[in-house]
C-alpha cells in the first residue's frame, strides 16, 4: 500500500503553486484597469480591446499562425516518414548518421540551430522571410514528430501489416489502410506538438526572419525588453487560454480513442 | 530495397543532410573566417576560387575567444577520466562515498582528484604548446570575457540543476505516492505549462520580481522587510526562471520511475528494522536514480546554451554562452566569432550529450 503522508501533500502543494501561481497572476493583472501593472485599479477588459487594435500584432500573429501551420504540417510527414524509416528499414548505408541527425536537434542549443541556418541561406543567397522560417521550423519540428511516432510504431504489431500484404495491397495501401489507422493518434500528437512549438519558438525564428516577416514571439520579447506591459500580458492570457483549451481537448480525444479502442477489442475477443 | 523504399529514405535524409548538417558545416567554415565589411561580412568566400577560400582559413578567431584554455581544460578532464579508470580504481571507490569508507577517505580523495586535475590541465597546457608553437598564443586567454562566459554558464547550469532536482524530486514522490486515480491528473497539471509558452512564463516572472513588483509589495505589507530587495536583473532572478520553466523535465523522468517501482521493497525494509527515512535513503533513492540522471541531462544540457531567460531576467553582469554568442552576432556583427563560440559551446555540450545517451541506453536495456 501507498501511503499519502502529509509531507507528498505539502510537496504538491507548493509545487503546484510554484507552477501556477506566476500564470495565475498575469492572467488576473491582465484584466486591469491601471496602466500601472503592479497597481490594482479595478475590472477592466480595455487591454484586450486595445490589443486587437494593434495593427502589428496583428500581423505578427498572422504571420506565427502561417509559419506554424505550413511547418508543423511539413515536420508531421517529413517526421513520419524518418520514424518508418528508424523501425522499418532494418539496416542501410547511412543509417548511424541518419539516427544522429534525427536526435541531435533535440539537444542542440537553439542559437546554434538558428546561427547555422542563417548562415546556410545566407550562403544559397535565400532572402529571409516566412519561407525561411518553415524550412528552420521543420527541420528541429521533425526530429520530435519522429520521436512520438517512432514510440508508437514499436509498440505496433507488425503481423497486421503482412497480413494486408499477403492478401494482395501493395505497400503504399497496406500503410494508409491499415498502418496510418493504428499511429494516427501519434502522428496528430506530433503534429500539435509541432504547431505548439513552432508558436513558441523565438531564438530560431529571430535568426531566421527578416524585417518582413515578424512573429509574435519576436514582437513580444521586444515589447517586453522594455518591461511588464498590460497589453503583453492581454496577449499571453488569450495564448494560455488557447494553449489550456488545445491540450484538455487533445487530451480527452485521445481518452475517447482508447475507451473506444478497449472496446473494440472487448468485442473482438467475445466473437 | 525496392525504388519506392529507397525514395521515401532519401527525402527525410536529403531534408535533414541540406538543413542540419550542411549549415554545420558553414558555420565551421566561417569560424575560421576573418571579419570583413562586405556583405556577407566575412572573408574568404566561395567566389574567391576553393583553394583561396581555404588557404585563407585560420584559427584566430579561436585564440580570440580563447578556445585553447577550454580545449586544454577539456583534454585534462579527459586525461583525467582515463587515469581514474586504469590507474586509481581503488581512489575512485574512495570517492564513491561508500558508507564502509570513513569520511576521511573520500575528503583525502577528492582531494588527490583535485590536485591531480590541476596538475593534469598545466600538463596538456605545456604539452600543446611544446608540440604545437603556433598553439602557445593559444593557451593564453586574449580576452576574458569569452572564457568566463564559459565558466559562468557551466556555473549557472550546475546550480540551477541540482536545485530543480531539490524541488522537482519531492514533487514527483508526491506525484507517486498519490492515488491511482488522481495520477493522470496531477500528470497534465505538470505537463500543462510545457506546452505554454516558454517566452510568457519567463515574463510572468519579470512582474512579480521586479522593485515594485507583486513579491516585494507581498513582502512589504507583511512587514518582512522595510526596503524593496533587488531580484530582477540578478543571478537570483536567473535560477528562478531556470528552475521555474525546466521544473516538468526534472519531475517526469524521475515520476516514470517512482511510479514503476515495487512497493513492497519498501515494506519489506521496514519490516526488516528500518525506518521510513532510511528505507527511502536505501531503496527508494537507489531505485530512482535513471530518472533522477535522466532529469538532471535535460535540465542540464538546454540551460547551458540558454539565451531568453538570462537576457530577460539576468543583468549586464549575467554572462551566459547563449547570450554572448546572440550580441557576437546581433549587436557585433562579427560572425566569425560567434560561429566559433557556436563550435566551442558545442564541443562542451558533446560530453554531456554523450553521457545522457549512455545512460538512456543502459536504462533501456534494463527495461527490456
Amino acid at each position: 500500500m501507498r501511503r499519502f503522508t502529509w509531507f507528498n501533500a505539502t510537496a504538491l502543494t507548493f509545487g503546484f503553486a510554484f507552477l501556477y501561481l506566476p500564470m495565475l497572476i498575469l492572467i488576473s493583472y491582465s484584466f486591469n484597469e491601471s496602466r500601472l501593472v503592479t497597481v490594482w485599479a479595478g475590472f477592466s477588459t480595455k487591454w484586450y480591446g486595445e490589443l486587437l487594435q494593434n495593427e502589428q500584432f496583428l500581423k505578427a500573429a498572422w504571420v506565427t499562425l502561417k509559419v506554424a501551420f505550413w511547418s508543423s504540417t511539413l515536420a508531421t510527414v517529413l517526421g513520419t516518414m524518418a520514424a518508418y524509416i528508424m523501425v522499418r528499414a532494418g539496416r542501410f548505408r547511412g543509417r548511424g548518421l541518419f539516427s544522429g541527425m534525427i536526435y541531435a536537434p533535440l539537444v542542440m542549443p537553439e542559437v546554434i540551430t538558428g546561427l547555422s541556418l542563417l548562415l546556410f541561406f545566407i550562403a544559397i543567397g535565400l532572402d529571409r522571410g516566412v519561407l525561411t522560417i518553415v524550412l528552420a521550423h521543420t527541420t528541429f519540428a521533425m526530429c520530435y514528430v519522429s520521436v512520438v511516432v517512432t514510440s508508437r510504431l514499436v509498440s505496433f504489431d507488425r503481423s497486421l501489416e503482412e497480413a494486408a500484404l499477403d492478401l494482395g495491397c501493395t505497400p503504399f495501401d497496406a500503410f494508409r489502410s491499415v498502418t496510418l489507422p493504428i499511429i494516427l493518434p501519434a502522428v496528430i500528437s506530433g503534429w500539435l506538438l509541432a504547431f505548439t512549438l513552432s508558436l513558441d519558438d523565438l531564438v530560431i525564428a529571430s535568426f531566421t526572419s527578416g524585417p518582413s516577416s515578424t512573429t509574435l514571439p519576436i514582437k513580444i520579447f521586444s515589447a517586453v525588453r522594455l518591461g511588464v506591459t498590460p497589453e503583453i500580458n492581454a496577449l499571453s492570457t488569450l495564448m494560455i487560454g488557447i494553449v489550456t483549451v488545445g491540450v484538455i481537448a487533445a487530451s480527452l480525444v485521445s481518452r475517447a480513442s482508447t475507451i473506444k479502442a478497449r472496446a473494440d477489442e472487448q468485442r473482438a475477443n467475445q466473437t | 530495397m525496392n525504388w519506392r523504399g529507397r525514395l521515401l529514405i532519401l527525402l527525410p535524409y536529403t531534408w535533414l543532410l541540406l538543413f542540419f548538417l550542411v549549415p554545420f558545416g558553414i558555420v565551421l567554415k566561417i569560424s575560421l573566417s576573418d571579419i570583413a565589411l562586405a556583405i556577407p561580412p566575412y572573408t574568404p568566400t566561395m567566389k574567391d576560387g576553393l583553394w583561396t577560400m581555404l588557404s585563407g582559413l585560420d584559427l584566430e578567431n579561436y585564440a580570440f575567444i580563447g578556445a585553447g584554455a577550454v580545449f586544454a581544460a577539456f583534454l585534462g578532464v579527459a586525461a583525467l577520466a582515463l587515469l581514474f579508470r586504469v590507474v586509481f580504481p581503488r581512489v575512485r571507490r574512495a570517492m564513491s562515498f561508500d558508507a564502509r569508507h570513513g569520511l576521511f577517505d573520500s575528503v583525502a580523495a577528492a582531494l588527490i582528484a583535485l590536485a591531480v586535475a590541476l596538475v593534469n590541465v598545466a600538463l596538456v597546457a605545456a604539452v600543446l604548446s611544446v608540440l604545437f608553437p603556433a598553439l602557445s598564443g593559444f593557451i593564453d586567454i586574449p580576452d576574458f570575457l569569452y572564457f568566463a562566459a564559459y565558466l559562468s554558464s557551466l556555473k549557472i547550469a550546475v546550480i540551477s540543476t541540482f536545485l530543480t532536482l531539490l524541488i522537482g524530486y519531492p514533487i514527483a514522490y508526491g506525484m507517486a505516492r498519490a492515488a491511482a486515480h488522481w495520477r493522470p491528473t496531477l500528470l497534465m497539471l505538470v505537463i500543462l505549462p510545457f506546452w505554454t509558452s516558454f517566452l510568457i512564463r519567463v515574463y510572468a516572472w519579470m512582474g512579480i520580481l521586479s522593485t515594485e513588483g507583486y513579491l516585494n509589495q507581498l513582502l512589504l505589507q507583511i512587514g518582512v522587510i522595510s526596503e524593496p530587495l533587488t531580484i530582477l536583473n540578478t543571478n537570483i532572478a536567473v535560477y528562478i526562471g531556470i528552475v521555474y520553466t525546466y521544473l516538468p523535465f526534472m519531475v517526469l523522468p524521475i515520476y516514470a520511475s517512482l511510479e514503476k517501482m515495487d512497493d513492497s521493497l519498501v515494506e519489506a525494509a521496514e519490516d526488516l528494522g528500518c525506518t521510513a527515512l532510511s528505507a527511502f535513503w536505501l531503496v527508494t533513492a537507489p531505485l530512482s536514480k535513471p530518472g533522477v540522471i535522466a532529469g538532471c541531462f535535460l535540465v542540464f544540457i538546454p540551460t547551458l546554451g540558454e539565451f531568453v531567460i538570462p537576457s530577460l531576467l539576468g543583468g549586464s553582469n549575467t554572462v551566459m554562452i547563449g547570450k554572448v554568442l546572440w550580441e557576437e552576432f546581433f549587436n557585433n556583427r562579427d560572425w566569425p566569432v560567434a560561429s566559433a563560440v557556436a563550435v566551442i559551446l558545442l564541443l562542451i555540450l558533446i560530453v554531456p550529450i554523450v553521457l545522457f545517451q549512455r545512460n538512456q541506453q543502459a536504462q533501456r536495456e534494463v527495461d527490456g
